[in-house]
């Protein structure tokens, strides 16, 4: 896993601990609203491509989250403000 | 433009609501029952002579100028010390009073030195007025008796000049330290004739003394017994403009006092709403920054970071970052750039740069150093509450019964707020310090903790639960506020795993290094003991569970009723200026102003439409991404406003290396600072006295920053930020910052009735301020939450991952000092370096013995990130297994050690946890004595090219 993989895996997992003893009946659901609200397109790109590769090192309510985010659309290179 | 003169009513204020009549020299007047005849007076307009009365302090008596005759009564009782009765009739100037007060004078000037056109304080000396008011015009007994004239000067304070020879010895300097500032440093030692003022013991001078230079001795003497130096070098000012300190997030209101564009002095503001009148040292004194040599009033340029600096025009330093931020988007995209605002900035400039970030390089990617701060706050609060500030006003704390404070400092780093604190607990309210340092508050003069839990760092979120584990199972539960005001189902949820055998505090004490009897104790004191409010600092949120302890606190807050009125509430204290208004503004990446996520549509048309460009509806990149962005190659180009990151952030050698690799990093500061030896364009930045704006405290007020000099770099930053904008093609025309905040106020619901005319009307307002509140909102969920109904999180506790191990077995906690801040780019540059020269490391004597360290030797700190050297300081101020330093030095930088782990949250670093060692070192470690050669050859500047 690379560095910059193994950091965001690590903050997913966090972020899994939070929301798994909380009340909302779907905590995958909580965890994909904040990956949403919170990081940068790139990021969760990068972490819905960990999972494609594998997802080694996500707790499961959070590899079901990250499964659940929305297709993230990159600016192509070249496209100014 | 003239000297704001404020009126000094000789007592202080009664708050009794019962009034009395009385007459004073034929005039009825009515004031509150307990109000002293001396300001009686006053408030009809009449001036009682008086020389040891002041009305920052309590009244003493001791000068016998002040007298006056009551009709009934026998003698000249002194009118400081008697308060009004109904029906008094009081003459303040009678025959006999005059002859009085004349002999009184006559006595003073025989022991004064007669050199009033010399002195510093000619025009500015109570002495001299009230010879003037006596009609003094001889002293009988001459000059020739036995004096202390020849009293020798104790000119040991870098800020201002004891003369011992011209003091009166009206003890208003003794008793300010005492009543205002509550540390006690002065006393008047001797007796009779021997009276003197002293600083701490007979060997001591103010400098040595316990005395933190606050300034409060020198703003109540009546002489020019304590002068400021300023005062002595350039002599009286002739006009002042009231402005707000950029330190801390305190927000104290000064007068700059000045001559012509110099500054002669900051005096602190007695109508300002967050200090009364009170400072520190740092906003006190500490402002020669503003002119050190150091400081950079020209634009530079250089194509790559190991070339020295070119000066330019601002045209074309504009041009460069425009041009080379349009470059890195052609190439690498829309994303690939970003900005930063320091929390020193105004909401002003921050609401530009985010403005200019969204707008003009159409991203978000836009962040402010609240993100490393207190950016759990704003998530915790929100989640709980409902808004994303704290619940109080500073003058709450006067109600309050029970003080708890965790993960914060105030005396060192909030002292003016932490000396009202003080006066409420010498007062009698009880005090818990959650804190793993013993820090000064838990034991000084007249206050001592009922309870100190000195936890170890990073099991916060476990004490938190531990206290509400006993309030829950003990029945300490405040029913009837819960019942009303919060969410009944998050309720018994919270309770039903507060409950759990995990969470006592038998299971959680020894993991935390608590006594479980503590905890209970503690516990059973927030919670029954009246009026409990809590404060908290940065040792709560810089931890991977900041924001679950943000939410803790808001529990135990709404548990036990401790909210929506005066003396409760849950207060983050803020790090720096404008922390609360760099939040407000919408300078995080995922919101706009007022805390409104950018995937909103609704208020996002709102901004599209006003500014006349459509926004991006995805969150940008944070801080730390922004770093990892940069060392991916996604982030190419930076533009930084007052901040120092390479300094301020977490692991220095990662920074180091995102900075490296990007291709235009832009600063704009007063310095080159760390973050500056990285970069390709430098911006001279304006201090807070060359602009107008807002900065926005700890209890959300707006007060106002009055620009008092023309910007000795030629813009303020505000027009700096336009310059990039119309230079990228999107204009922002503004002609003053007061257009900018209606700007705010139209696009902001709290800030909806904010404008510069409200603010010069009352001073300062508290948001929400709004047609619901239009002078603003000092107390926050009175009568209900903004949310509905309060909701309680749950907030298990997850250990860091930051472990401590064989090769680690220390954890390394830091935090900030009274006389220095942050990064110390400011007050490393004033006097103030005399108190603190360079950063130590707190070593527990039995850790110290283990490694051979004795005091003041070098040692090498080292971590998982990386390692610096400095000196060890022994002591059992931190416990055992736990080591602390500050981080205001950069020939130190404690952020090499520190490391990238982070609030799950909000991903502010977790600064307050480092597994770490100490090892005996000869000296400063190899990058160490690099850097000082490194820092000079990146700041070198070459000769101005003529054709430039």
């Amino acid at each position: 896993m690379s560095a910059s993989a193994e950091k965001l895996v690590t903050m997913a997992n966090q972020i899994g601990r939070f929301f798994v003893p909380q009340r909302d009946a779907d905590p995958a659901a909580a965890i994909a609203d904040h990956l949403e609200k919170f990081w940068d397109p790139r990021m969760r790109a990068a972490i819905v491509a960990h999972l494609a590769a594998g997802g080694a090192g996500l707790d499961g309510p959070v590899r079901e989250a990250v499964g659940r985010l929305k297709t993230v659309k990159i600016p192509e290179k070249g496209l100014s403000a | 433009m003239s000297l704001v003169h404020e009126i000094d009513y000789g007592t202080p204020v009664s708050k009794s609501a019962e009034t009395v009549k009385l007459t004073i020299d034929g005039n009825e007047v009515v004031v509150p029952a307990g109000t002293s005849i001396m300001r009686a007076a006053m408030d009809a307009g009449i001036q009682v002579p008086k020389l040891c009365a002041t009305d920052s302090v309590d009244a003493f008596g001791s000068c016998r100028l002040c007298l006056v005759e009551i009709a009934g009564r026998p003698g000249t009782p002194a009118s400081c010390t008697t308060p009004v009765a109904a029906g008094m009739v009081v003459s303040t100037q009678t025959e006999r009073l005059k002859q009085v007060r004349k002999g009184v004078m006559e006595l003073y000037i025989s022991d004064h030195p007669l050199d009033c056109l010399t002195c510093a304080a000619n025009g500015d000396c109570e002495l001299q007025d009230m010879a003037g008011a006596v009609g003094l015009r001889d002293v009988r007994y001459g000059y020739a008796g036995e004096n202390h004239l020849k009293l020798e000067k104790d000119e040991s304070n870098p800020y201002f000049t004891f003369d011992a020879s011209k003091c009166i010895v009206c003890s208003r300097c003794v008793r300010a330290c005492e009543e205002v500032q509550g540390t006690f440093a002065l006393t008047i030692q001797g007796r009779g004739f021997d009276s003197k003022v002293s600083a701490g013991m007979l060997s001591d001078n103010f400098l040595s003394s316990e005395c933190v230079s606050c300034g409060a001795c020198v703003q109540a003497c009546p002489t020019a017994t304590l002068s400021e130096k300023s005062l002595i070098d350039i002599g009286q000012p002739e006009h002042s403009v009231v402005t707000t300190c950029a330190y801390c997030g305190v927000g104290c209101s000064f007068k700059a006092e000045m001559r012509g564009e110099e500054l002669v002095r900051m005096v602190p503001y007695k109508e300002g709403k967050a200090n009364h009148g009170h400072s520190c040292v740092k906003g006190r004194f500490a402002w020669g920054y503003a002119n050190h040599k150091e400081r950079i009033l020209n634009p530079m340029i250089r194509e790559s970071i190991d070339q020295p600096w070119r000066e330019v025009s601002w045209e074309v330093a504009i041009d460069r970052v425009a041009s080379e931020f349009k470059r890195l988007q052609s190439k690498h995209g829309r994303l690939a750039i970003g900005g930063i605002t320091s929390s020193r900035c105004t909401n002003e400039e921050t609401y530009l740069v985010q403005k200019l970030v969204r707008g003009g390089f159409g991203n978000n990617n836009v962040d402010t150093c609240a993100r490393v701060c207190h950016s759990p706050t704003g998530y915790g609060l929100r989640a709980t509450f409902g808004t994303s500030a704290g619940t109080q006003d500073f003058d709450s704390v006067d109600q309050s019964d029970v003080i708890l404070i965790i993960g914060a400092n105030p005396t060192d780093a909030h002292p003016v707020f932490a000396s009202r604190m003080k006066k409420r607990l010498r007062a009698g309210a009880k005090l818990i310090v959650i804190d793993p340092r013993r820090t000064d508050i838990v034991r000084m003069p007249h206050i001592e903790a009922q309870y100190h839990l000195p936890l170890r760092p990073g099991t916060n979120a476990a004490i938190l639960n531990a206290l509400a584990h006993t309030i829950v199972t003990e029945g300490l539960v405040d029913e009837a506020f819960v019942r009303d005001f919060c969410d009944l189902d998050a309720f018994e949820h919270w309770a039903t795993f507060v409950s759990e055998p995990q969470n006592s505090p038998e299971t959680v004490g020894p993991m935390a290094g608590v006594s479980s009897e503590a905890i209970r104790g503690a516990a059973r004191l927030y919670a029954t003991g009246g009026n409990g409010a809590i404060y908290y600092g940065l040792g709560v949120t810089e931890h991977s569970q900041g924001t679950t302890a943000v939410m803790a606190l808001a529990n135990l807050a709404m548990a036990t009723g401790n909210l929506g009125r005066q003396g409760v509430g849950v207060n983050p204290l803020r790090g720096q200026n404008n922390v609360q208004g760099a939040c407000d503004m919408g300078s995080f990446p995922h919101e706009l102003t007022g805390y409104r996520h950018i995937s909103d549509d609704a208020t996002r048309t709102m901004f599209e439409k006003l500014w006349g460009v459509p926004l991006d509806n995805e969150p940008g990149l944070r801080i730390p991404n922004m770093f990892d962005a940069a060392i991916d190659g996604t982030f190419r180009g930076i533009y930084v406003q007052g901040e120092d990151i390479l300094q301020s952030d977490p692991n220095t050698v990662h920074v180091k290396k995102a900075l490296a690799a990007m291709e235009c990093v832009v600063v704009q500061d007063l310095f080159l600072n760390e973050t500056a030896n990285y970069a390709h364009v430098f911006l001279p930045g304006s201090t807070f006295l060359e602009k107008d704006g807002t900065f926005t405290n700890a209890e959300r007020r707006i007060n106002r920053v009055r620009k008092v000099m023309t910007p000795k770099n030629g813009m303020a930053d505000w027009e700096i930020t336009l310059a990039i904008a119309k230079a990228m093609g999107f204009e922002m025309p503004y002609n003053h910052p007061s257009e900018i905040m209606d700007e705010i106020a139209a696009l902001t619901p709290t800030f909806a009735g904010v404008s510069y005319d409200l603010l010069d009307k009352e001073g300062s307002v508290q948001w929400p301020c709004n047609e619901k509140a239009p002078t603003g909102t000092p107390i926050m969920h009175i009568g209900g939450f903004a949310r509905g109904k309060g909701n309680f999180m749950i907030t298990e506790y997850v250990a860091t991952d930051e472990k401590v191990g064989p090769r680690f077995p220390l954890l390394l906690t830091t935090g900030r000092i009274l006389s220095q801040y942050n990064v110390g780019a400011q007050t490393r540059r004033t006097e103030n370096v005399v108190w603190h020269d360079e950063d130590v490391l707190e070593i527990h004597p039995h850790d110290a013995e283990e490694r051979g360290v004795r005091d003041g030797d070098w040692v090498k700190l080292d971590s998982r990130a990386g390692g610096t050297a400095l000196h060890a300081r022994i002591t059992d101020r931190v416990a055992p297994g736990v080591v602390y330093t500050t981080f205001h030095h950069p020939e130190t930088q404690a952020n090499v050690v520190t490391t990238e782990f982070s609030d799950w949250a909000t991903n502010c670093p977790e600064y307050k946890v480092t597994a770490v060692q100490v090892s005996p070192s000869n000296g400063p470690s190899e990058w160490q004595k690099d850097y000082v050669e490194q820092a000079r050859q990146s700041r070198r500047i070459a000769t101005k090219v003529a054709a430039e």
